[in-house]
């Protein structure tokens, strides 16, 4: 019965808000692009190497977290009227009725699927086929022997596991990596037509061969090699555990690419409480000086005054406290993670702002005494359009490169702050929530690596790509930077 | 100059009384000591009475900010805000959890946290203007750009990271050092010395890059290019000029950092189970420690005011330009 009953959609409230931002980026890009002062320094990043290896990068990570953030609540099978006493939420179901797991699901997990149900018992090393840990298995002749049992899912296709699973290995490579490419360039093709279908071929061919003039190819070239190596992944896991399971069995794979979302879900919605707050305060307090200032000054001194680290650890100790007390105001263990995240972002921004607030008070204090302002002035334009008009166009470049830079040091932030027991729901999977749980296997013998490594890895990648865009981002938007050139 | 730093230190008491505010709301207003009581106790069947004595044995079962049982002044100081909050101005902390005086815990363990925070500025400190003087001696060759790229790939690790994979091979696989604990005296150094090493590395990518940037700067300045056709050697110009000027920022930044040294490191100490401030505060933030994580914010803050003073007083001191009025 596969029809629209199937599944019910379900819209957590980072869901929403990161579907908010991203409509709001559009909007914005579109806007760029129509003006071409504004496009013009964009343009530079598509001259950067760097910056276009990692915007792919990015926006590959954003594809993922994206996808896992389109949920929905599947539909339980139908079960006999006497055993659905205990229906969802305590009530009985009427009879015909469809109900629907009380457990979210996403894209990924769908696209993924079955890779999030097949649990080992334990731990078991990259690519194994057999448990990390010896237990007693029957053997043929009555009595048990201690060995490595074979694991449920990880090479349970092969009969035996030396030759074959070389083969195996190598076919699934080979296959994979094919696939991925065939996809990548697939999307390249698209992505021509998408752009005018009339000199697709044309732009296509620019874009793999390069014109010598901008990096776009690398951005082409990048994005054909995380296709390769998507495909390469997604043909393995279809056998193996190609990254291992953790402690109760858990795919870690799995694992990091529903970390991913979490990391931009930090990185991201954190940027809607620090831009409102920043901007308007940062631009009040160096445009109107006076008593605004001493007191916008004095709120971001004392709030900087308060070691970050304790200041959040404080309101998430809070917040514990309120989700304890009001176990009523969350139905599922999803929306209680959710909302945790959820107000740790708030707390991220309201302890992050300070610092856009300090440098648009110094740039708007510079702005004010500018010929142009004060020509506003004169004609008696009133303050507030002169802030939209004038300060505000002016200050952007700064807010923009604020926010790129703040993204990477939020996704550090959160591994060190769950890891201090102050972030993200333990429920919830993220890189920290991962390193966290995975940082006393070192200790055993011999050492249970992958989760750690794997965690570790890919927060490096997404961090590394964030960075060198950012730097990227600022080289084109700085204004200093166009004059100054290193010696 | 004494009237600046007079000024400036009672301009950090509306700060420090902002702070206060906001912790006492964090901890009181948002959440009732109720509200606390019953999470210490444990969420099921607490009964009114466990609650009463929970709030009693803390001095949590007064009122807020209005005693209006009590007469006169009273009705003020037998408030929790006096006792609890307004209270820490005069450094009096309270208990924790556990029985024990905030403030000589707070004491004795500054010591192990300096002997780590210490050499960590120090040696790092140097290290990193060593590192970007030598980029920007090769400034624009290859020795620059994979410096530059080292220092990106080494701010984009996480501090974790350092620290498991430290821990891992030097204590564990190579076995020089023990791989956590403290004991004091001589003896302390074998304790110490990986997690200064850790804290060094780990702080190295960002703070090389932006000195790279800061002496960047001064390097296309008119002063170098006079300093350059009268004949001085490169190395000369560095240290003499570009170097001088180019501390300043440095200076001024670090020392806003010194008082804070106080706090100890979160991460590190409580990965190598150093009994100092950090691990103190993270153990207070496992065991829901309301007092001690209060405790913490507040000494946190009055460190980071004493810092700003610091740094407008270090101003003067690197720059004679400037003067305090």
């Amino acid at each position: 019965m596969m029809d629209l009953h199937a599944f019910k959609p379900a819209l957590l409230w980072t869901d929403l808000l990161l579907f908010g931002l991203l409509l709001a980026l559009l909007l914005l890009a579109w806007h760029i692009r129509r003006h071409e002062h504004l496009a013009a320094p964009w343009r530079k990043v598509a001259l950067s190497r760097a910056g276009m290896v990692s915007a792919t990068l990015l926006v590959v990570f954003a594809g993922v977290g994206l996808l896992d953030s389109l949920h929905y609540r599947p539909a339980l099978p139908e079960v006999p009227a006497a055993q659905s006493a205990r229906g969802e939420g305590g009530k009985p179901a009427a009879s015909g009725e469809i109900r629907y797991a009380v457990e979210l699901r996403s894209v990924l997990d769908l696209l993924l699927d079955p890779l999030p149900s097949q649990v080992e018992t334990t731990y078991s090393a990259p690519m194994a086929t057999r448990a990390f840990s010896k237990t007693a298995i029957e053997g043929g002749e009555g009595g048990a022997v201690r060995d490595f049992p074979r694991l449920r899912y990880g090479g349970a296709h092969l009969a035996d596991e030396g030759e074959a699973m070389v083969d195996d290995i190598g076919w699934r490579v080979a296959r994979g990596a094919l696939s991925g490419l065939a996809c990548g360039f697939v999307a390249l093709l698209l992505l021509a037509l998408l752009c005018g279908p009339l000199q697709a071929a044309g732009r296509l061919r620019a874009w793999l061969a390069g014109n010598g003039e901008d990096a776009v190819h690398w951005a082409a070239w990048t994005l054909l090699g995380t296709a390769m190596l998507g495909g390469v992944l997604a043909w393995l896991a279809g056998g193996y555990h190609v990254l291992g399971t953790d402690k109760v069995g858990q795919d870690v794979l799995y694992q990091i690419l529903k970390s991913i979302r979490t990391a931009l879900v930090i990185g991201t919605l954190t940027t809607l409480v620090t831009l409102p707050i920043g901007v308007v305060l940062g631009i009040a307090a160096g445009y109107f000086r006076g008593w605004i200032d001493d007191l916008i000054q004095y709120l971001y001194t004392t709030l900087n005054s308060i070691p970050g680290v304790l200041l959040i650890a404080a309101a998430v100790l809070m917040t514990q406290v309120y989700m304890d007390t009001h176990p009523e105001s969350f139905e599922t263990v999803t929306e209680r993670a959710d909302f945790r995240l959820l107000f740790l972002c708030l707390i991220l921004g309201i302890t992050s702002w300070t610092g856009l607030a300090r440098l648009l008070r110094g740039e708007t204090l510079k702005l004010r005494e500018l010929e142009y302002v004060q020509a506003a002035q004169a004609f008696g334009v009133s303050s507030w359009s002169i802030l939209i008009r004038h300060v505000l166009p002016n200050v952007m470049h700064i807010v923009l490169i604020a926010l790129v830079m703040d993204f990477s040091g939020l996704v550090l932030a959160e591994a060190v702050l769950s890891y201090v027991g102050v972030g993200v729901d333990p429920s919830m999977i993220s890189f920290g929530t991962m390193i966290n749980s995975a940082r006393l296997e070192m200790a055993r013998e011999p050492m249970v690596w992958w989760a750690l490594a794997a965690a570790f890895v890919f927060m490096f990648a997404l961090v590394l790509a964030a960075n060198l865009f950012a730097d990227a981002v600022r080289d084109a938007l700085d204004p200093r930077t166009r004059v100054r050139g290193v010696a | 100059m004494i009237a600046y730093i007079t000024r400036r230190l009672l301009y950090a008491i509306p700060i420090l009384i902002g702070v206060n505010l906001i912790t006492f709301a964090l901890f009181f207003v948002v959440n009732t000591p109720d509200d606390m009581a019953r999470m210490a106790l444990g969420m099921k069947r607490v009964t009114p009475e466990a609650i009463e004595r929970w709030k009693a044995e803390r001095g949590y079962d007064k009122p807020l900010v209005w005693n209006a049982a009590e007469e006169g002044p009273r009705r003020f100081t037998q408030t929790i805000f006096v006792e609890k909050s307004a209270a820490m101005f005069a450094f009096d902390f309270g208990q924790a959890d556990d029985g024990r005086d905030i403030a000589s815990e707070i004491r004795s363990r500054a010591g192990p946290s300096l002997a780590i925070a210490v050499p960590v500025f120090v040696v790092g400190l140097l290290t990193m203007v060593s590192v970007a003087l030598l980029m920007v001696f090769f400034r624009a060759t290859y020795v620059d750009t994979s410096g530059v790229v080292l220092c990106v790939a080494l701010m984009s690790i996480s501090a974790l990271f350092y620290i498991i994979a430290g821990q891992y091979l030097v204590a564990k696989v190579w076995r020089l050092v023990p791989i956590s604990g403290y004991s004091g005296g001589i003896d302390a150094l074998r304790f110490l010395l990986l997690p200064v090493l850790i804290g060094i590395v780990s702080g190295i990518g960002a703070g090389a890059r932006w000195y790279r940037t800061l002496f960047l700067e001064e390097i296309n300045r008119e002063y170098v290019r006079t300093a350059r056709a009268k004949g001085l050697s490169e190395l000369q110009v560095l240290f003499r000029h570009v170097l001088r000027n180019g501390l300043i920022p440095i200076l001024t930044a670090s020392v806003a950092a010194i008082p804070l040294l106080f706090m100890g490191s979160l991460l590190t100490e409580s990965f190598f189970g150093i009994p100092g401030l950090g691990s103190y505060t993270i153990d207070a933030i496992n065991h829901q420690d309301f007092a001690v994580v209060r405790s913490m914010v507040f000494l946190g803050s009055v460190l980071y005011i004493f810092g700003l003073v610091l740094t407008d007083i270090s101003y003067t001191w690197a720059d004679p330009r400037v003067r305090l009025e």
